[in-house]
Formats: structure tokens, sequence, C-alpha cells
């Protein structure tokens, strides 16, 4: 507990000299204040986002973009990966293709996008699923491989079969690796995400990050960015660690305490 | 053979009876619980090179009839439980269980392998009743279950922990109680203790013994520890060096409970592994080999 609140004490300590270090060369007036904002117009900006809703609109929106696209590259790619896992032949054929798709940054989707989906929602959730679907399936297939093998002969051996094996003993075994796959997976997504937001034609974050720009709105841009790294810090850094940390707890990965 | 009168009996004739032997009772034999018939293996290395695991094995085990085998690493002796268990498949003979040709995985015969293959997501108990669980036993008849197996290795205050927070002889006492909540006939052990510090093997080969005597199971042990199989078994069969064959049978009529100290133990192991260390030498010659190639 006590180095909780330490830590705590230190990180809040760092941001408080980050902004102080940042106010200060700000009256330094190297740049103009449309070029550098001073923290407090960063801040204003924030108040005034949350106060007449539009953020919480453009955070409802992209949740909502994010929650389907990367539900959608879950399921795709538990499918996708358990298949490559279990047949040869799609690992080979299918596999090769996959990873080779896995090397395209998801921003080159978009043009394809647009031009199936138009400026619209389905064209974001396009570019989500493409960016993050492989590395889920990546990962599925990995841990369907290198999960030991006494597992699932000492499941076979207690009488596991077929979906009994799958459920209580394959899938459990690999969960390592599987969530290992959900968080890359959602890491992709958040990137693609802001690709496809930021051309098409919608309320989310990205579209006021580009409506930002579009006024020269300086401290609105910072503003959106800080709340891209806060919510996209939450979901990776607390949620999903706290998750993996449960496990690696659970199956002594982790030097217990 | 001689030296020692008494200890050692008659190396088993059955390579010559086998033949029809184990559908029926012969006439000083109870119709064996296992009964394997010119069991043979052969597969492919990663090399595609062809290799010859296992030899035409003919063995019988009695019902409550603790058998070791023993032999050099790279006999087959692991590969002739995953048989015997129906994870691996023959390449010709068969295994019959009861007079009954094994055809799959049955929880009539279960386990225990080296790296004791318990579920690191479950805990001490989920992973105990995991068999019965898999049979569709009720919950509360299979927590029942639990707690008197968990009772008979010791472990019941261990029931809600995870594997990983368990020392080397515990997670063994655990993967015997898993074993042994399946209800199996045959027990299958795959050099059970060779991981572990000498204490705790000593204290587990009492723990076994002792298991052995109040379940009443067959057990088919597997080690490269000749005094271990002496120690603990009513017969020892020597494998030889690729291809497994049964080399010689020795049946162990010590009295129990015996030490691994005994000086009977010890001659007896002594007689048994000057028959072994030939096998021995040719699979470390053949280690030597395989070195010089690379």
């Amino acid at each position: 507990m006590k180095n909780v609140a330490k830590r705590i004490g230190r990180q809040v300590a760092f941001y408080a000299v980050l902004i102080g270090l940042w106010a200060l060369i700000v009256r330094l007036h190297i740049w103009p204040t449309y070029i550098f904002p001073p923290p407090a117009d960063v801040y204003t900006a924030l108040r005034d986002g949350f106060e007449d809703h539009s953020f919480w609109i453009a955070i409802g929106v992209s949740m909502r973009h994010m929650l389907l696209g990367y539900g959608i590259s879950v399921v795709l790619g538990t499918v996708l990966g358990i298949g490559l896992a279990s047949n040869r032949f799609l690992e080979q054929t299918v596999g090769g293709l996959l990873v080779s798709l896995q090397s395209m940054p998801s921003i080159c989707w978009l043009p394809l996008a647009v031009l199936w989906f138009g400026l619209s929602e389905n064209a974001i959730l396009f570019v989500i699923v493409m960016g993050s679907t492989l590395s889920v399936t990546i990962s599925m297939e990995t841990g369907r491989k290198q999960m030991p093998k006494i597992y699932s002969m000492a499941g076979r051996n207690l009488g596991a079969r077929k979906w009994k094996l799958f459920y209580y003993v394959l899938l459990p075994a690999s969960m390592p690796y599987i969530i290992t796959g959900l968080k890359q997976g959602w890491a992709f997504a958040w990137r693609s995400l802001f690709a496809g937001e930021m051309l098409s034609a919608t309320l989310g974050l990205g579209q006021r990050l580009n409506a930002g720009r579009d006024n020269s709105d300086m401290p609105m841009v910072i503003a959106v960015m800080i709340l891209i790294v806060a919510i996209g810090y939450l979901v990776d850094g607390v949620l999903f660690r706290a998750v993996e940390r449960r496990m690696q707890h659970k199956w002594g990965l982790l030097a217990s305490t | 053979m001689s030296a020692v009168p008494g200890l050692v009996g008659d190396v088993l004739q059955q390579q010559q009876d086998h033949a029809g032997g184990c559908a029926r009772a012969t006439l000083d034999l109870a119709p064996p619980k296992l009964c394997l018939q010119d069991l043979s293996l052969k597969y492919k290395t990663s090399s595609g090179e062809k290799l010859l695991a296992l030899d035409k094995i003919n063995l019988r085990v009695a019902a409550g009839e603790f058998l070791c085998i023993v032999g050099p690493s790279g006999c087959g002796k692991s590969t002739l439980l995953y048989l015997i268990a129906g994870l691996h498949e023959p390449s010709s003979g068969s295994v019959l269980m009861d007079s009954k040709k094994v055809v799959r995985t049955g929880t009539d015969r279960i386990m225990i392998f080296q790296e004791h293959g318990l579920f690191p997501w479950l805990t001490v108990e989920e992973n105990v009743e995991f068999g019965m669980k898999m049979k569709g036993v009720p919950k509360a008849e299979r927590r029942e279950h639990v707690h008197e197996y968990l009772k008979l290795v010791h472990l019941q205050k261990f029931q809600k922990s995870y594997i990983h927070q368990l020392s080397g002889g515990m997670r063994q006492r655990v993967a015997i109680a898993r074993a042994l909540a399946t209800e199996p006939d045959v027990l299958l052990m795959d050099e059970p203790f060779a991981a572990l510090d000498a204490q705790t093997r000593d204290l587990l080969h009492d723990e076994l013994e002792r298991i052995w005597a109040e379940t009443g199971r067959t057990i088919v042990f597997v080690t490269h520890n000749v005094r271990e199989a002496v120690r603990l078994g009513d017969r020892v069969a020597v494998f030889t060096f690729r291809p497994g064959r049964v080399k010689r049978e020795y049946k162990i009529d010590l009295p129990r409970p015996r030490q691994l100290e005994d000086t009977a133990v010890a001659g007896t192991a002594r007689e048994i592994l000057t028959d072994l260390r030939e096998e021995i030498n040719k699979s470390l010659e053949e280690e030597y080999q395989a070195e010089r190639q690379r």
C-alpha cells in the first residue's frame, strides 16, 4: 500500500513538473501561442469540450466504433486462428497471406475502404477490422501451437474429448496467448480507429482532431490528443493489465508477492 | 542369479506362451488385467528416418500387480505407457485390457507424467475433480471424492491452492490424487519421481506403496532408476536399448514395506543393473555418435 502511494506521488510530481516546464517555455515567447499554446488554454478547451458535451459525444461515437470493430475482429480473428491452428493446409496457404497482410499499415486500407463504403461509418469499421483481426488471429494460432502438449495429453487421458477438451483444456491452456492477442488487437484497432475517423464525416474523436486542425485551434488539437492518450492508457494500461496480472498470478508466471 | 537365492525369482518364460494367452486364463495365472501382444511402434524422426521404437513387446500384468519397467533413455519405455493409455496408436500388435482391445483413451487407465501435467489455471481441488467432471459426476459427489483423495495424499489443507504454490513433491501427490479420483483400474506412471530430490522421493515411495496397498490398483511404473524399481515393484522388466524389447523379467519377492536402503533391495538392484549396463552403454554410444555427426 505504501509503495502504491509513493508511486502515485512520484507520478503526480512528474506531471506537475512537466506542465510547469511547458508553461515556462510558453513564457519565453519562442513560438506564438497559436502554435504553442499555454497549458491553461488547453485546459479551457478540455473543459469547454466536456461542458458543451461535444467531447462526451465524440468519446461515445469513437467507443461505439471501437466496440463494434473490435468485437468483429475478435470473433473473426478467433475463428481464423483456430482454423489455422487445426488445419495444415489452411496454415500454409491462408496463414502466409495473413502474415504478409499484417505488414500493411492500417491507414493504407483507407482508400480502398472509402471507394467501397464511401465516407461512412462502415469505412471506419472496415479499417478497424482489417487492422486488428490479423493480430488476434496470429496470437490465437501461436497460442494453440506453443501450448505445451502435456496439457492436451493429460486432458485426453482424463476423459476430455472434442468440445470438452477444447473448452476445458485447450482454451484455458492458451489463455496467456489469447490475452496477449486481445491486447494487441485492441492496440491495433485503437490506432486504426483514428486513421478511419480523421477522414470520415462522423462525430468521433478523430473528427474532432481534424476539426481542430481545420480551425487552426491548437488548444483543441492538444486537448483531443490528451483524451486519446488517456483513454488508450485506461483500457490498455489499466483494464488489460489487470486481466493479465490476474492470470499471471494464478498461473504463477509472476513472482508472487 | 543363484548368488542371491530366493531374492530374484526365475526369469518368466512369457515370451513363449504369449500367443493366445491373453484371452483366457492359463493354469497358474488369473486372466491378466493388461496384456500386451506383439506390440510394435515405428515412427518417423524429424529427419525423415524411420525408427523402430518398440519391437514386439509381450507383457502381461496381473490385476493388483505393481510392475516396474526399467531401461536406458530412448528404449521406448515411456512410449509404451502412451500406447497403453491410448494416447498413441501402435504400428502393430495390440493392448488388451480385461481381454478387450484398447482403441482410445479411457479413464480406466490414467497416466501420471514426470512433469505432472497438472493444470495451472485450476486449483488443487479443481485439478483433482477434473476427470469426474468430464465424466459428468454431479458437483456435490465430486467434492466428496476430492476430499477423500486429497486426504489420501495428505493435502486437504491445500485444496484451494494453485499448482505453482506447491512444491515438486506436493505437485506429484496432487497428480496421484487426480489420477485416483477417476477410479482407474490401472495407473501408468512415467518416471513420476525423477525430478524430485532424494528425501521427497523416499517419502513418495512410502506413500505410493501405502496407496497401492489401500486401493489395490494395478500399477505400471516406468523408471530409469533400478533401485526405485526394486523398492516398489512386484516384478521388474528390463528393456533393451532401441528398439525396445523385453530383455528379461525379474520377480521381486522381497517382503514389504521395503526401504531403498535395504541391503536386499540394493543387492537385487545391483544384479539387475549388471544386466542393464550393456544397454545403457549402447545408448551412450549412440548419443556420442550422434553428437560427433553434428
